[in-house]
């Protein structure tokens, strides 16, 4: 262990009730939707009614005909993205693949892709001139199947995207972006060592993130080009990055606010509205709010690759896995953002494994550009490669938790890609769910009882944090990371901690991006570990602060004077180790508290703040396992989840309760996503179930209780041991469900979801003893 | 932009007569799908004649033979009836399926029935109940079989200016009682791929004297199904009786493909749940005392 991680908390560790609470529960919370401003006029987005087909001019005439309508545009109101890249992040990403997602340009390549927008007095004054928004489109054939679109011959998408990662570099444009292959050892002498190799294909289909507040934004213009968005997102510098480069007007003219934020999952690390809102407003003179009805979010918004998995695994008699090849081929709709990176390098990485082949390709079809979901481009891959360990296991005659504990990579271990562990935590895990009740539970007959386990990477990325203290001592932290599970109360307690102050003292607010330095999106499990370390850093500055200020009111040295129980306390001659705060006041010890050293600020040098920033490269992977007891009604195909144990190491849980919220979340939408859930095109290549009648995502009573355990295993590269806990959860769900399901049915059914009809189809089809 | 008018009538007189002067007038009870299909953009009404504050459309009554369910009674006030409950179980769990809590509180059976959906919960357990539609319109009061009322998905039977004003279940006699059952992935908030409503009649011996079975989700609208009747009538309800129901069902129905469930899907589907429905309708005779 790391003799710089904490291990003994105060505040850290504890359930106080989040600052932002009593806001939500009553309604007085500000949502993307909930802000409305003077002279304020309403966007409305024309969409293609094609899955795919040239644009040939846009007539605009007709609806500008009606009083009320003040604005149109469209993408010729953009700038071309040609090749240019988006600055700013660490991962170049190419203005191309976000600039038509914003608006079409020349081409659609998905139904309810965004063609124009007009602004109007009314929401239903907009909704009525965008339907007269006359646009001339040429049908081209669509292509929905990932197969037929990664044939040689197909229709193409685009005529400028050669796969990249193939050598040498293509000379013909093709429907894959990317081939993506990584290989350590012999693959051929890993499976001839084998006494027995599995080798199956998992389907799993396109989902969405299913947040429940669609996406929302209010933008205000004003004669000196300022720009103010207020917007439901994931990160408001995020917005102001690419809001900026989408049109072309520089990053310093841009205010954004993020709102509260009603879920994300990654689907809100974009932008759809906000630079048609900016457009209209800028044209209109006028503020333009901009709200997606449910329809336009599954249509067009950013829901997770569709993706089918081969994949195929030898070991020995004794257990020991030998090989593991993988072949995955992710649907990625219309334009890449590269989903399948972190599948091919991380499918693989709770084994130790001498040789390992995975090999991956993404192919563009005429669908809605996928985006992040939790942990995006792992869940896919891991169902097939879980599953299939299971059923190794079982051919084995071993207990699944047991193999996985033989095979189980520990620290000092190298991943496939290169990197080794340091501390990590999937032992532990492994054993905490074998020690668990629910996993020697007794099924009966007619349930099964399925386990995985998943590794994700984590994020670390650029953070900011200040800390201002108030004339009475009570302190406020801004940071720059949208709240979503939590952060604001791990952000107090962390601060609590470093300060030695209660957490209620502590106000911690989501700032807009003039207030505060730049923060990366609250995505990639980051959050806590780099919010959060900012925090901490900024905390210990304003703590090294406060002790000045007291050395010079008595005339110490800093050296001299200590920070320990919320107060400074002169060192001079007493036992400081043992010192609580009776103690010092009881020896007579000199003491100032943070409230006696706020009042006197003014006196001692002024206001009393600190700021801190940093680019983490602390992360640290987490492990997290999930047993799922599934029942199926035989004469069906439905299935009851029965019981359900989520096991995750978070490194250290700085609030447990919103440790175990991330970790029974990504359990209930991998159950989701296991047995219902997926995005159904009819022939026209229209989504025929663009709602959540049809888009079924799991309601309360479809839910056991879904057990947690967190394990922790502290991460040796952060002050508190953080890891980061909000994708991992959403990897193991689908092959422990799956492997539920199937051994509750009798079936070996690998076509996500198991939907009703067709595992009816399964289990008649073992019956009949043609399966 | 289109504008909306909006009447609310007091007596049914007065409600014919408006509805008569309207070329796209729609009806509004609960709104639970009007409102829905206009948000849509499938209805454009012109006009929406709201009938809650007709007495007789809100009147819930237990007669001397019938249970009387005003058109927009709302499915919450029929669960909370305790008589209703013990005489039309099957009903009434089949009006409780209908959306959420809230949706409880606005929706009814007649709103349910008048929505022509071939998927509507309360319409198979009203016909298996014999339940009557009691009609007022331009040319006097009439009554229709509720099997008769509804002609194909999104249409009813009702012509210009006629009004629905209640249902008529009549009291089930001794040892009789009723069950419905629907098929849904989930477990709430969702609309049947199949249903069934099955309402039995037993002798002192437990020998089938009298059986209504009616299938839901399964064709352009929901069915009598008289020969899956046939084959509980005279049994004991034995399992070759409920499977051959089950294979009438199954015979009866044609069904559609489509993203809900297949047409296959829903053929054994609907057997699996004329045969469960059955076998509750006989225990809860059974548990009568």
């Amino acid at each position: 262990m790391n003799m710089n991680v904490k291990t003994e908390f105060k505040y850290v560790g504890t359930r106080p009730i989040r600052p932002d609470g009593p806001d939500k529960v009553t309604g007085r919370a500000r949502y993307g939707a909930d802000l409305n401003v003077q002279g304020m006029i309403y966007g409305h987005i024309v969409r293609s009614p094609h899955a795919h087909a040239k644009i040939k001019s846009i007539d605009f005439s007709a609806a500008c005909k009606l009083p009320g309508v003040l604005a149109t545009m469209s993408a010729d109101d953009l700038p071309e993205p040609g090749d240019r890249k988006i600055p700013g992040g660490e991962v170049e990403m190419a203005l191309k693949t976000f600039s038509p997602v914003v608006m079409a340009r020349k081409k659609v390549l998905y139904h309810g892709q965004a063609v124009a927008a007009v602004a109007a007095t009314s929401p239903e004054l907009a909704a009525e001139a965008a339907r007269l928004v006359k646009v001339e489109y040429e049908v081209l054939p669509h292509i929905m199947d990932m197969h037929a679109a990664a044939r040689a011959d197909a229709p193409l998408l685009h005529d400028d995207v050669y796969t990249q990662g193939v050598d040498p570099a293509p000379t013909t444009p093709s429907n894959i972006p990317t081939q993506i292959e990584i290989s350590t050892g012999d693959i051929s002498k890993g499976f001839a060592e084998a006494d027995l190799v599995v080798e199956r294909t998992y389907f799993v289909p396109m989902c969405h993130q299913g947040y429940i507040e669609p996406h929302a934004c209010v933008v205000q213009t004003d004669e000196n080009g300022k720009v103010d968005i207020w917007c439901s997102t994931q990160g408001a510098f995020m917005v102001r990055t690419l809001t900026a480069a989408v049109t072309g007007i520089d990053i310093g003219r841009f205010k954004v606010t993020a709102s509260e934020i009603g879920g994300g999952f990654g689907g809100k690390t974009t932008v759809y509205l906000e630079p048609v809102a900016v457009v209209l407003s800028l044209k209109s003179g006028r503020p333009v709010k901009m709200v997606m009805s449910r329809d336009d979010v599954f249509r067009a918004t950013g829901p997770a690759a569709a993706a089918e998995t081969r994949v195929k695994i030898g070991v020995t008699r004794d257990g020991r896995i030998t090989a593991i090849e993988t072949d995955i081929l992710m649907d990625c709709g219309a334009y890449t953002s590269h989903p399948i990176m972190a599948g091919v390098l991380f499918n693989s990485a709770c084994y130790r494994c001498e040789n390992v082949r995975s090999f991956g390709r993404e192919v563009l079809t005429n669908k809605p550009r996928v985006y992040a979901y939790r942990a995006p481009g792992i869940p896919q891959p891991v169902v097939a490669v879980e599953c299939v360990v299971n059923e190794i296991a079982e051919r084995l005659n071993m207990d699944p938790i047991d193999f996985r504990l033989l095979n189980a990579v520990d620290e000092g271990d190298v991943m496939a890609i290169g990197i080794p562990f340091q501390a990590i935590g999937l032992k532990q895990v492994l054993q905490e769910a074998k020690a668990h009740p629910h996993y020697t539970a007794e099924l009966k007959a007619g349930q099964g009882r399925g386990v995985a386990v998943a590794f994700w990477i984590n994020a670390g990325m650029q953070s900011s944090a200040t800390i201002n203290v108030s004339e009475d001592g009570s302190v406020n932290i801004l940071t720059g990371n949208p709240d979503i599970g939590g952060s604001r109360a791990s952000m107090a307690l962390m601060a609590a901690e470093v300060l030695g102050i209660p957490v209620e003292t502590i106000r911690p607010s989501v700032v807009d991006t003039d207030s505060v330095g730049f923060c990366d999106v609250t995505g990639g499990s980051r959050t806590t570990l780099a919010t959060g370390g900012a925090v901490i850093k900024a905390a210990e500055t304003l703590v090294k602060e406060l002790r000045k200020r007291a050395a010079a009111i008595w005339s110490l040295d800093i050296e001299e004077v200590d920070w320990t129980g919320g107060m400074a306390v002169a060192k001079s001659g007493t036992g400081l180790e043992n010192m609580n705060r009776e103690d010092a006041a009881t020896r007579g010890d000199k003491t100032l508290t943070l409230a006696d050293l706020a009042a006197r600020a003014g006196a001692t040098g002024g206001p009393l703040c600190a700021v801190a920033s940093h680019n983490a490269h602390n992360a640290a992977p987490s492990f997290a396992l999930n047993i799922c007891d599934a029942q199926v009604d035989r004469e069906t195909g439905k299935v009851d989840i029965l019981r359900y144990t989520c096991v995750q190491d978070a490194g250290k849980a700085i609030h447990p309760a919103y440790v175990e919220g991330q970790m029974q979340g990504g359990a209930v939408q991998g159950i989701g996503w296991a047995l219902n859930e997926e995005y159904i095109f009819n022939e026209q290549g229209r989504l025929d179930n663009p709602g959540f009648l049809d888009y079924r995502i799991p309601v309360a009573s479809d839910l056991p209780m879904i057990d947690t355990v967190i394990v922790e295993v502290p991460n040796p590269l952060h002050p508190y041991g953080v890891r980061g806990v909000g994708e991992v959860p959403i990897a193991p769900p689908m092959p422990a469900v799956v492997t539920a399901v199937n051994r509750a049915a009798g079936t070996r059914l690998c076509h996500l979801p198991l939907s009703p009809p067709k595992l009816l189809a399964a289990i008649e089809a073992a019956e009949a003893g043609t399966a | 932009m289109q504008s909306v008018r909006y009447e609310a009538p007091t007596s049914l007189d007065q409600a014919a007569r408006t509805l008569l002067g309207s070329e796209n007038a729609k009806i509004l009870a609960g709104g639970t799908d009007l409102l829905v299909q206009m948000r849509l953009g499938l209805k454009q009404p012109g006009l929406l004649v709201d009938i809650k504050n007709i007495p007789e459309i809100m009147q819930l009554t237990l007669g001397d033979d019938a249970l009387r369910v005003g058109a927009a009674v709302t499915g919450a006030l029929v669960g909370e009836h305790a008589e209703a409950r013990r005489l039309f179980p099957g009903f009434v769990e089949a009006l409780g399926l209908i959306g959420s809590s809230q949706i409880q509180g606005r929706c009814s059976a007649g709103g349910n029935l008048c929505n022509a959906s071939p998927a509507a919960d309360s319409v198979p357990a009203l016909i298996a109940n014999r339940a009557l539609c009691n009609i007022i319109g331009p040319a006097g009061a009439r009554s229709v079989a509720v099997e008769s009322f509804n002609t194909g998905p999104g249409k009813n039977c009702l012509a210009a200016g006629e009004l629905l004003v209640s249902i008529d279940l009549p009291l089930p006699a001794h040892r009789s009682s009723d069950a419905y059952l629907r098929f849904i992935p989930r477990t709430e908030m969702d609309i049947a791929v199949a249903g069934a409503a099955v309402a039995l009649s037993l002798d002192e011996a437990g020998i089938c004297t009298a059986a209504r079975v009616a299938i839901g989700a399964v064709a352009p609208t929901a069915l009598l199904v008289t020969a899956a009747a046939d084959a509980l009538i005279g049994s004991a309800l034995d399992e070759a009786s409920l499977h051959a129901a089950a294979a009438a069902a199954s015979a009866a129905c044609s069904p559609i493909t489509d993203k809900r469930g297949t047409a296959d899907y829903r053929r054994k589907v609907v057997g699996v749940l004329v045969r469960r429905a059955a076998a509750i309708a006989k225990s809860r005779i059974e548990a009568q005392a």
